[in-house]
């Protein structure tokens, strides 16, 4: 079961790096005075953005307001319902608003866009609102779900990637046709906050390792500066145990003992990479929670961040991933007895394996899971 | 799309046209038959006066040279026509940089083919890694990981049968980086159109020659969009060549996802991705039939190619006979089909798999109490 405190530790672990670490990297950085991750409450409720997304985002986004309807969660939502879809223009303006409206709530629940291939097409807006924001540590939960067994058992493991730079930098050129360059940034002061984020958020978790994951044997300049960088960083956190790992070998690591992970921070894309292997030990994108923790704003979506056109429209969804991301975020908000009603009622319906989702070997439909849940609560 | 071809070509075409016929006549076995223009990574090498075949053969360090011995005695048993020329690869320092001596450089051009065992990077002292020195003296620019569950022992995950091949030259792997700043690292990811299309047109070709319907290529144009999307479109003119050949692509992170779910679902495919990315989802489908120790690999290059054990050297096991053979046998099996000899791999293969379902003569690794040598001799008997 994901305890209470691990929801509640992604909020004090970004809280808690900020003060060193914009006094002493971040000239821009405002003084923090007050807890910047508490959004102003109107009329007894928090407002929040709800990026419900493409693909399965609505019927799941459904499921979550449902859901927080029936518990009289005192939530507001500020729906944006920005595609990555269409008009190029059209798609653009409603991508600010959603920036315009995270920055004013500064707390959203964010369900996954759609990123073209073309290179016509709009870079991804997935990536653009991490930029934009600056929500640059993505927390990704990996454990197993009690009365659904998988492959492996006993996995439980903390993905913490950066967010903001790497391989995602968007930097591309192509100096004669047919040779193209792509930047992969890596800075020292990201390569910092976010092994500061991955040590306080062990440290707040009773977590007992950080691993760091890197390939710094063939990047030797860019990944070097980032295991460096973890290495440095890890000597203001003496009681937990640290080590680094090469990218290609934690893979297979993951795939045949994944028992040994526990919190794992690395760069951008290898986040991407292991976070989908971890979903798979597991059971799947669909029951991943995860959030995007920045300075002053949190992002929560699902912690694999799949679309999931193939099973769009078609009730098949597995909403659990963007519920328990909103638990997280409800947590985040110091709504704890309805963070935990829920997530009890999610972990509760799985357990007793009645209904469940296609992914989950069930033939229930989403409004059908959800409708258990609901009962599963009435319970509580 | 000209310029590529003949980038192609020029890559290619290192032999002279008297060669030619010759070569059509060794591949007659394959057919490339769907793929216009000329094929990529052919074997080129002869039978000498006595029928056979010659290739180079470095056995490597630790465990290499009894792992070695019983490859050898099993081609032996099966009658490969294959002479073996063993060569030393210890490097060398020349003009600074590490080097191969020039005697092993020659016999792998020579036999246009090698088999390696393990070899110890030497520590220290700016040994580039002999692998890496290779890989750039013979130009191998894909690399094939087949991974295949091994009868006899159990992993979480059963019937895995999948081939992976990964662009080997550039990519990520450019080794172009440089702090612009004090903390500021770039790090540049290189995708030029001729290696991507050697690279495709291999895995097309490769795909055929062992049977697999379908080609896909792995990428993450959704984030690169130029380099990946370099590589993505490259993929799909190279696809129309091969019409007989099934052909899409798919992002990486459904890639880890589903190979991780169920791996099965990528039986009939040949993947083929960019350096890095198939760096780790090869390393990661080995994790899935329990490690390197038992995954074959190739290296194949525009004229030579190099075929080998992907494992360490195992120092601790080396010389007391207990080191399992069987991923330099199975990666041997790779170079015997690369050769165009497919009934020698087919026999010695069945007799492989047999000897590891039967579970009587296994070794150390898989849980078994047999010596290499009576691993080795089961194998023969079933031959």
């Amino acid at each position: 079961m994901l305890s209470k405190t691990l929801y509640g530790a992604a909020k004090s672990a970004a809280a808690r790096h900020v003060v060193p670490n914009g006094a002493r990297t971040m000239a821009t950085a405002a003084t923090v005075t007050s807890d910047i991750f508490k959004p102003t409450k109107f009329g007894g409720k928090y407002t929040v953005t709800l990026i419900p997304g493409d693909g399965i985002g609505a019927e799941v986004a459904d499921s979550v307001k449902q859901i927080f309807k029936a518990d009289n969660v005192p939530v507001d939502w500020d729906q944006v319902d920005v595609t990555g879809f269409g008009d190029k223009k059209d798609a653009e303006l409603l991508f600010q608003q959603s920036v315009d409206s995270l920055k004013r709530n500064k707390v959203g629940l964010k369900g996954i866009l759609y990123t073209p291939i073309e290179r016509s097409g709009h870079q991804s807006f997935n990536v653009a609102l991490r930029q934009a924001l600056d929500i640059y540590a993505s927390v990704v939960l990996i454990k197993n779900m009690p009365g659904y067994s998988t492959r492996h058992s006993n996995v439980d493991m903390c993905i913490i990637r950066e967010n903001t730079e790497g391989e995602y930098s968007g930097l591309e050129h192509q100096p004669v046709a047919g040779v193209v360059e792509s930047l992969k940034i890596v800075t020292k002061m990201k390569s910092e906050r976010i092994s500061k984020f991955a040590f306080s958020f062990a440290v707040a978790n009773n977590r007992k390792k950080v691993t760091c994951i890197h390939k710094a044997n063939i990047m030797k300049l860019a990944d070097g500066l980032f295991r460096s960088t973890f290495h440095e960083v890890s000597q203001q956190f003496k009681q937990l145990e640290v080590n680094d790992m090469i990218v290609d070998n934690a893979s297979m690591q993951a795939v045949s003992w994944p028992q040994q992970f526990d919190v794992l921070v690395m760069p951008n894309l290898y986040g991407s990479i292991l976070s989908n292997i971890g979903a798979a030990l597991v059971g799947g994108p669909g029951i991943i929670p995860g959030c995007n923790m920045g300075r002053e704003h949190a992002v929560f979506e699902p912690g694999c961040r799949h679309v999931g056109l193939d099973i769009q429209g078609r009730d098949q969804a597995n909403p659990t991933a963007m519920l328990l991301s909103a638990t997280m975020m409800l947590r985040h908000l110091g709504l704890d007895d309805h963070a935990s009603r829920i997530t009890k009622a999610v972990y509760d319906t799985i357990k007793d394996g009645q209904v469940r989702t296609k992914d989950m070997g069930g033939n229930n439909t989403t409004q059908e899971f959800t409708k258990a849940i609901l009962d599963k609560m009435e319970t509580l | 799309m000209s310029f590529c071809r003949n980038a192609v070509r020029s890559a290619n075409g290192r032999f002279t046209s008297s060669m030619r016929p010759r070569v059509a006549l060794v591949l007659g076995a394959r057919t490339y038959a769907s793929g216009s223009g000329k094929p990529v990574a052919q074997f080129l090498g002869e039978k000498n006066s006595r029928g056979n075949y010659t290739v180079s053969f470095i056995e490597g360090d630790g465990i290499g040279p009894e792992i070695s011995q019983s490859v050898k005695r099993i081609y032996e048993a099966a009658k490969v026509p294959i002479e073996w020329e063993s060569i030393d690869v210890t490097p060398i320092i020349k003009n600074g940089k590490t080097a191969i001596p020039d005697a092993a450089i020659e016999s792998i051009k020579k036999n246009f083919v090698a088999l390696k065992g393990p070899l110890a990077t030497p520590v220290g002292k700016g040994h580039v890694s002999l692998n890496l020195t290779l890989r750039r003296t013979f130009n191998l620019f894909a690399n094939v990981r087949p991974c295949r569950s091994v009868p006899g022992f159990k992993t979480p995950y059963d019937n895995v049968d999948t081939v992976l091949i990964r662009e080997n030259t550039e990519g990520e792997y450019s080794g172009i980086e440089h702090e612009v700043v004090d903390g500021v690292v770039q790090s540049i990811k290189l995708i030029t159109k001729p290696a991507s299309e050697r690279v495709l047109k291999f895995g097309f070709q490769y795909a055929e020659s062992i049977g697999k319907p379908w080609v896909r290529a792995v990428h993450k144009a959704t984030i690169m969009k130029m380099s990946d999307g370099l590589f993505l479109s490259t993929a799909e003119d190279v696809a129309k060549e091969f019409p007989a050949v099934k052909f899409d692509s798919e992002l990486l992170d459904n890639t880890c996802l589903k190979m991780v779910t169920d791996p099965s679902y990528y039986q009939p495919m040949v993947l083929v991705m960019p350096n890095l990315y198939g760096d780790i989802v090869s390393d990661m489908c080995a994790g899935l039939i329990g490690g390197l120790g038992l995954t074959p690999s190739a290296n194949i290059g525009d004229t030579c190619s190099i075929f080998e054990a992907v494992h360490g050297s195992a120092p601790d096991i080396a010389g007391k006979d207990k080191a399992n053979p069987t991923a330099l046998l199975l990666s041997s099996m790779m170079m015997l089909q690369h050769m165009g000899l497919n009934e020698f791999a087919v026999k010695i293969n069945k007799a492989i798999m047999e000897t590891l379902a039967e579970g009587k003569a296994l070794t150390g690794d898989l849980k078994g109490t047999a010596s290499t040598t009576q691993y080795t001799d089961a194998i023969i008997s079933k031959l």
